[in-house]
């Protein structure tokens, strides 16, 4: 079906930003090709630049390096063949849903009288019929993405791009949204040549997409492009349908590699500074009392995902904390607990934090840290002080969130304490229990 | 009828306390005071103000003046705002200059200007010219700057969705204006009008009834009105003006001010319907009229919709003759170097002109700048004393808000400069008389701000906090020590800034009166001012207005705005 020249074409696209003297890749030499008919889903961890990668193809954001093809010709500026729907929807609150509409097609310079007419078909077609005259803030969660489908399709898009378009909705209105647009796309009863839906949930890719592309991140890049030839209607639980997601589990969770590796090297030192992924210690805590409730202590993460009604984003999360810290390890979309994961979920509260601080000092980031603190006047260093040491390391909106896991991880584990109106981060010592409990993550609760 | 918390509140960008630019601005304030005093050389020694009639009957048109010099500094301040915020915001040269400007500008003592304004104006214009012009531009002055703040910021944080949508969807300036930009800063700007309307309507008494020595700057207007009858003494003709003149800021406030919050309800960004939205019965009679159903589906819908093709046509035309030009900011630079070297070769002079200013004039301002400190301190003091208990009580009592809110509301809407003269009557056989008054004259300028931020401070302590305190048992100092206190701090703070900005304000006006026929005065900044202005002594002018603008800002940055940083990071709540 694929016809020459693609729809859309990406060719060694890379988004760069410098802070200092660092370079940081947001996406890095992405070559990608959308082609007439295609439904592509692009899925993969938070922090890949899938959402900048959307923004490039529709023409918002402008790579650093690499070229976009648009049918063949260099793209400037925004896309005039392509359409977002929003992940926040993005309806302007002031304006009933028709007026939310007829502005797409006001801004083309299209008269009134000519645009009532199609608006009106469009929300008739999306099932908003006779809510013309509401406000936004009237509907349900599910009716305004439906204002936003409709607000995208007004403009006929050869394109329609699709931002995490049902992450913000309930299950039940995220389910029955789906179907709707599956129904419009496969009947062919809209204008779109091509959808590019970015997703954080990987079920919802492989019900969705006519190709999967799979990205990973530091650098955000493409692993693997994967056709998905199931007939529609697919079954959420047919043997082929789960295959699918346990692969692509297998592919986003990666594997336990050798310690080394895992671990990354210290700020400072030659090699990648792992980056803590954005977890909480109760999150932590919960996924490892389930697992070690399930028997054998290890199950499939697809499996994980449907009982503990998180994400695939979320859960990936979850599972590489886990990995780093050594609780679990995960093989071919497999997670299974270590001894020690099984210890800690089943010790008390005290215990835990022992275990917790044990893991923590092995990890090269935390190390580094203490050692520092270990040298420094007082046992104590100013929070400016230390990002600046970390600015070195990540992206700058990234090293204010890795100290904020830090200093969250650490006071859990009892390792450091943070004083919040001084801004420092110190030492905590085992003689002085009662420093700086303020604040504290209510974890140990 | 649920009265909305009013929060007054002057925006305080986080920063270095002194940076380059702001000496820059102060320095560029100083050259625009020595070109004033400059001018003021050939102002004519003796002024002839107007008659002011005394009569009732008068006062529908003196009111009509009243309100057409507000409206006239209002329009220009909102065109002004917009222009201004607008540049700032997308432009990040500008925004580099322009933000640091208008920080400077929004804590400067605007009423210490006036005397260099009139005079000046007066030496170029007829007198009743000179004087109408001061006032709109002491009144614009007045409300340009929280107005430009609050538009700066709502253009500053759109959401970042929003703005792709209308970038995706290709909508373009006038139509993202309409749809996105205005919408998203309309509470913003109809709050901060309200509350520029309030102050400007203490500058503009200040204005009308402004005389020093043998110059009459009086314009006709309430102002005058009811500084004439308390000169004559006249107790009903002050009854009538006094009347007249809350009775333009109360059918202000019905007419204009809460249908337009009735009407912003719909701008909010908050995708839940709130609970108790602004009701005001003139919206809803508006709202329900055939006559404006019909005015608006057959003259309003049509006319916007032919301004937006016609003024969409002519940007895509602009737009077409912009690439053409290209551009090169040559003659930006141009200007931006004939600026400076005005600006230093201006400095230079204003310096020459402070060198004329004797030892024993710099000793006076010392003295008089430590007096005024002094009053400005007192009165926020007293007005705090009497402020926090107060308005705990009607915060938390929402039967007790229900009642007293419109009352004090009614009180706060009367500016305390068209009251002075009323209270001179009263205190000018005290023992101390105009050093009272001017304290309480600041008072009354200022402890609205602090009563009804307290207010809004109080109302907003979570029901579930306060169930907890009385769980605990805390006795009421307790209480206050852990719970209200805190809860308050950031409101109490944003209220005190505000309150001490019109606090040195009012000073310009409070210590130098003519009254009587006799001339009072007592020890302090804007006695001085007045003084200077009064016997000619332009280098002590210069001198002594400077000095307050610098010894304001300088307040402001280092106490104000420490206090500020505080109360938004440690106290809030969340």
């Amino acid at each position: 079906m694929a016809t020459n020249p693609p729809l859309l074409e990406l060719r060694h696209v890379s988004q760069v930003y410098t802070s200092g003297e660092r370079r940081f890749y947001a996406v890095r030499d992405i070559n990608l090709a959308i082609n007439e008919g295609e439904f592509v889903v692009l899925v993969g961890p938070s922090g890949c630049g899938k959402s900048t990668l959307l923004r490039i193809i529709a023409g918002l954001q402008r790579p650093t390096e690499g070229e976009v093809l648009y049918r063949g010709t260099p793209l400037q500026g925004v896309n005039p063949h392509a359409s977002i729907v929003f992940q926040t929807f993005a309806l302007f609150p002031w304006l009933t849903v028709l007026e939310n509409v007829e502005v797409a097609l006001q801004a083309r310079g299209v008269p009134k009288k000519l645009r009532v007419p199609p608006a009106l078909d469009l929300l008739d077609r999306v099932g908003l019929d006779g809510f013309e005259n509401a406000y936004p803030r009237e509907l349900s969660g599910g009716m305004r993405q439906k204002v936003g489908f409709a607000r995208a399709m007004a403009v006929e898009p050869e394109l329609l791009c699709l931002d995490e378009p049902f992450s913000a909705l309930d299950v039940l209105s995220a389910e029955a949204l789906r179907g709707e647009l599956l129904e419009l796309w496969l009947s062919g009863k809209i204008p779109t040549r091509a959808i590019l839906m970015v997703s954080h949930n990987i079920e919802e890719a492989v019900l969705m997409a006519s190709h999967i592309v799979v990205m990973e991140k530091e650098p955000g890049r493409i692993v693997t492009h994967l056709p998905i030839n199931l007939p529609h209607p697919r079954q959420r639980k047919s043997p082929e349908f789960l295959n699918i997601v346990d692969r692509l589990y297998a592919i986003l969770a990666g594997q336990t590699k050798a310690e080394p590796l895992e671990l990354g090297s210290a700020p400072g030192e030659p090699g990648t500074t792992r980056a803590l992924p954005h977890v909480t210690i109760n999150d932590l805590t919960g996924l490892l009392e389930h697992l070690d409730e399930m028997p054998g202590n290890r199950t499939d993460l697809f499996r994980l995902a449907e009982e503990l009604k998180v994400s695939s984003d979320h859960l990936l999360l979850l599972a590489e904390a886990a990995e780093l810290l050594g609780f679990c390890t995960i093989a071919q979309g497999d997670i299974a607990l270590t001894p020690l994961g099984e210890a800690f979920a089943e010790a008390s509260i005290l215990a835990r934090k022992e275990i917790f601080a044990s893991r923590l000092r092995r990890l090269p980031l935390f190390k580094w840290l203490l050692a520092m603190l270990q040298a420094a006047h007082r046992h104590q260093l100013e929070w400016e002080v230390v990002k600046t040491a970390l600015a070195l390391e990540f992206p700058p909106d990234e090293v204010e969130r890795q100290l904020e896991i830090v200093v969250d991880w650490g006071r859990y584990a009892e390792l450091l304490a943070y004083d919040d109106s001084d801004e420092v981060l110190y030492l905590e010592l085992g003689a002085t229990p009662a420093v700086a409990t303020e604040g504290k993550p209510p974890a140990a609760a | 009828m649920a009265q909305p918390a009013r929060l007054f509140k002057t925006e305080q960008p986080f920063q270095r306390p002194l940076s380059a630019g702001d000496v820059v601005v102060l320095a560029a304030l100083a050259v625009l005071l020595y070109v004033g005093a400059r001018l003021a050389l050939a102002a004519p020694e003796v002024l002839q103000g107007p008659t002011i009639s005394l009569a009732p009957v008068a006062l529908p048109w003196y009111a009509f003046l009243s309100l057409g010099r507000m409206t006239a500094a209002y329009v220009l301040s909102i065109l002004f705002s917009l222009l201004y915020g607008y540049l700032a915001a997308y432009n990040h040269r500008a925004e580099q200059v322009l933000m640091p400007l208008l920080d400077v500008l929004q804590s400067v003592p605007i009423l210490s200007f006036l005397p260099v304004v009139l005079l000046s104006l007066s030496a170029i214009l007829p007198q009743g010219i000179a004087a109408e012009l001061a006032a709109i531009v002491l009144i614009f002055t007045s409300q340009a700057w929280n107005l430009t703040f609050t538009w700066y910021q709502s253009l500053t944080t759109i959401p970042k969705e929003l703005r792709e949508a209308t970038a995706t969807f290709r909508l373009n300036a006038w139509l993202r204006f309409r749809n996105l930009e205005l919408p998203f800063a309309a509470i913003g700007l109809i709050w901060n009008s309200m509350m520029s309307w309030a102050g400007g309507w203490f500058f503009l008494m200040a204005a009308e009834s402004f005389t020093v020595g043998q110059r009459d700057f009086r314009l006709p207007g309430l102002g005058s009105y009811l500084q004439e009858a308390a000169r004559q003494g006249d107790v009903r003709a002050i009854a009538w003006g006094l009347i007249a003149l809350v009775s333009v800021v109360i059918l202000l406030d019905q007419l204009v001010w809460r249908p337009l919050l009735a009407w912003s309800e719909r701008f909010k960004l908050e995708m839940v319907e709130s609970e108790n939205p602004t009701s005001s019965w003139f919206y809803s009679a508006l709202r329900t009229a055939r006559l404006s159903e019909w005015l608006t589906q057959k003259v309003w819908l049509p006319l916007r919709e032919g301004l937006d093709a016609w003024i969409s046509r002519r940007l895509a035309a602009g737009e077409e003759g912009a690439r053409a030009r290209g551009s090169r900011p040559w003659g930006l630079y141009g200007v931006a170097f004939g600026g400076g070297l005005v600006l230093v070769y201006g400095t230079w002079r204003a310096v020459q002109m402070l060198g004329a200013v004797p030892w024993s004039g710099w000793g006076a301002i010392g003295l008089g700048v430590t007096a005024t400190l002094l009053r400005v301190t007192a009165a926020l003091v007293i007005a705090l004393a009497w402020t926090l208990p107060v308005g705990v009580a009607i915060g938390t009592n929402p039967t007790l808000s229900a009642w007293l809110q419109p009352v004090v509301q009614i009180m706060a809407s009367v500016p305390a400069t068209a009251l002075f003269p009323v209270l001179l009557l009263v205190l000018v056989g005290l023992p101390g008389g105009l050093s009272l008054a001017a304290v309480l004259l600041m008072l009354m300028g200022t402890q609205w701000y602090l009563l009804f931020n307290v207010i809004a401070g109080a109302s907003a302590i979570p029901q579930d906090l306060k169930f907890t305190t009385s769980l605990m048992r805390l006795r009421a100092w307790q209480r206050w020590r852990t719970l209200i206190l805190p809860a308050l701090f950031p409101y109490i703070i944003t209220g005190a800034i505000t309150a001490s900005g019109g606090a040195w304000n009012a000073s310009i006006v409070a210590e130098h009166v003519a009254f009587g026929g006799q001339t009072l005065s007592t020890v302090g900044i804007g006695a001085l001012i007045a003084q200077a202005t009064a016997t000619g002594n332009y280098p002590l002018l210069l001198a002594s207005t400077l000095s307050m603008v610098l010894t304001v800002v300088l307040i402001n940055r280092l106490v104000w705005r420490p206090l500020y940083r505080l109360a938004s990071e440690r106290f809030r709540m969340e």
